[in-house]
Parts: structure tokens; sequence; C-alpha cells
């Protein structure tokens, strides 16, 4: 149920995950410490690539880990397989990704 | 001692029997005779009687178990002890379980020799002290119990997976400089029912009854795999 491609694409996103994560947590931490508000922060992300691309890198490692993760459980607990597990993971995947890409959008384009 | 006995194939029901308690007594002991003077129609599987072959292996109060080698002792609970055929294998009768999907993982594993040379070539020298000398001899003293594969959870969750043992021999292959079949052995275990599904929860080394780790082994051929696919990449 998991090949080689699929163990990569785990592995590897929680690779690229583990530092995003801190730097989201640092960032929260720095923003919740300084008090800045929401308009405060939209003026610093909107138009930023560089916040574009950091949160636009989380949302897609997240969107192939969760899908991952959730497929795992879905045929070991619940026994779905072939294209009925393999359909799930795509929309799992889709639908974290819009989720993730809607919220990165919202903050980051002026 | 009160000996509940599983009876029947996958349908069937515990059976509760009356043995008397010996020094020295194996869950094999307790088996045999039962089965040798209360009830004939028992059926078991066993042969060597010293752990060495690997067919006895059985379910012992809920723990997976080679049953020539466990005291009686060891695995009593309140005066009590239930036996059951071996988990994630279909039962034929009572205790014995058809051990054929069990070993076509093996094959499926690429768990057999790969010969590398002919009869003309010179009989390879092995070094016992190289690294991989040590890691394949580390796995080779698996005696094929099963016990590992019915302690498995990912096994009882997931019938394609090859499980622990046929993974473990994958992976002492993968280290015999005698083996040529190390491409082979590492596309045939990152296959759907390979060595990545593996949760690395260790119910495997946990009961191995030789000590084995077969964690460890699915480890290396994570790493195998990853590597060979990098270098073909590369």
């Amino acid at each position: 149920m998991l090949d080689l491609r699929l163990y990569l694409l785990q592995r590897i996103s929680a690779l690229v995950m583990a530092p995003l994560v801190l730097g989201h947590i640092a960032v929260m931490i720095y923003a919740a410490q300084g008090g800045l508000s929401a308009a405060e922060i939209l003026g610093r992300t909107q138009g930023s690539l560089g916040w574009a691309l950091f949160y636009g890198l989380f949302v897609a490692a997240v969107s192939v880990h969760g899908a991952i993760g959730l497929r795992v459980i879905a045929h070991e607990t619940l026994g779905w397989r072939g294209r009925v597990l393999s359909g799930a993971t795509w929309l799992v995947f889709l639908f974290l990704l819009s989720l993730g890409a809607r919220a990165v959008w919202a903050v980051t384009v002026p | 001692m009160d000996v509940s006995v599983w009876r029947g194939t996958a349908e069937g029901a515990f059976q509760t029997f009356q043995v008397p308690a010996r020094d020295s007594q194996t869950i094999l002991d307790v088996v045999a005779w039962i089965q040798q003077n209360l009830d004939p129609t028992l059926s078991y599987r066993f042969a060597c009687r010293v752990g060495m072959c690997g067919s006895c292996a059985m379910t012992v109060n809920g723990q997976p178990r080679w049953t020539c080698r466990t005291h009686v002792k060891k695995a009593l609970k309140n005066n009590k002890i239930q036996i059951a055929p071996l988990r994630s294998l279909p039962v034929i009768k009572d205790l014995a379980v058809d051990m054929d999907p069990f070993f076509d993982k093996w094959v499926r594993a690429e768990g057999v020799f790969h010969p590398s040379k002919t009869r003309r070539d010179k009989v390879e020298a092995l070094a016992p002290q190289t690294a991989a000398r040590q890691t394949a001899d580390a796995g080779i003293e698996c005696i094929n119990c099963a016990v590992c594969y019915a302690a498995c959870d990912v096994v009882a969750a997931n019938p394609d997976y090859l499980g622990p043992a046929a993974l473990n021999r994958a992976w002492t292959l993968v280290n015999d400089a005698k083996d040529g079949g190390y491409d082979k052995i590492l596309e045939a275990v990152s296959d759907h029912g390979g060595c990545h599904n593996c949760h690395s929860m260790g119910n495997c080394a946990r009961f191995c009854p030789n000590e084995l780790s077969p964690m460890t082994s699915i480890a290396g051929l994570k790493r195998a795999t990853v590597k060979s696919f990098f270098k073909r990449k590369a």
C-alpha cells in the first residue's frame, strides 16, 4: 500500500515541514508578543514573495504528508484498497491543498 | 491446570482440558499430552522439539511463542493456559495453520539465493569481520517459525505486507557477498506490500524466539532502497 515513491514523499515532506513548523511557531510567538494587529501582519505579508513561498511550501508539504498518513490509516483500519484508496488519497491531498492555498492567497496577495 | 485449546478452523471454539502439571513441562508437552491421553483428533504441528525447525509456533495466552521451548511456568496465568493457532494465517484445523502465505511472501521478497558464479569459478572467500557480513550474520539465525509474522500488527491490518521474516531474509541476502540479486531484491521490497509499510513498532523483535531484530533489518532495507533510488537518478 506504501511503495518506495510514497514513502519518499512522506519522508521528504516531513523533512520540509520540520524547519517550517519551527519558523511558523517563532512567527506566531513574535506576532503575539509584540502585539501586532491583523492589519499590521497583513501589511508585512501582502506582496511579500518570501512569505508566499514560506507558507506555500508549508501548505504543499502538509497536503502531501497528511494525505499519505491518512491513506495508511484508511487502508489498515478501514480496509480501503485499490482505486477507492487512491481516490481518497488524492481527494484529501486536493482538499488540504485548496484550503491552504486559499489562506496563503488571502494573506500574501495584495 | 486448566488448558483451553482452539478447536475448528476460522470458525470454532475453545475446548477446556484438565492437564496434570509436571516439572520442566513445555507448552508442546501439554498439547502432546492432550492428544495422546484425552483426544487423539487434536491437530497440531511439530518436528524437532528443540527449537530448530520452526514448526510448533502457536498463540499461548495471547502471545505468539515457539511452544517446544516455552515452559508452562513462564506462560501460566492464574493456573490457566489458552492455546490458539498463530494469528494472520489461515487455520487448517485446531492448532495447525497453513504456512503457504508466509512462504509465498519469502519468494515475493526475493528471499531466495541468487547465484553469481558458475562451478568453474573459485569459491569466494568470506571475511567474517566485514561490516556487511556481520550485518548478514545478525539475521541469518531465523528458523521460519512465523512468530514475528503473527506478532506483527501491520501484517494483521494489511494482508499484502510481506512481513518481518521475509524482509529480514531479504536483508541478509542484500548483505551477502555471494548473492547476486542486490537490485532485484531492493526492487521486490520496494513494491506495494514492501518494507516501507513497516511502522517500526518492534513486535517482531520483541517476540522473535531467537532474539533477532527483523525491525532493524527492515530499517536497513528502507535505507538501502532510498540510497539506490537516488543513485539511479544521479
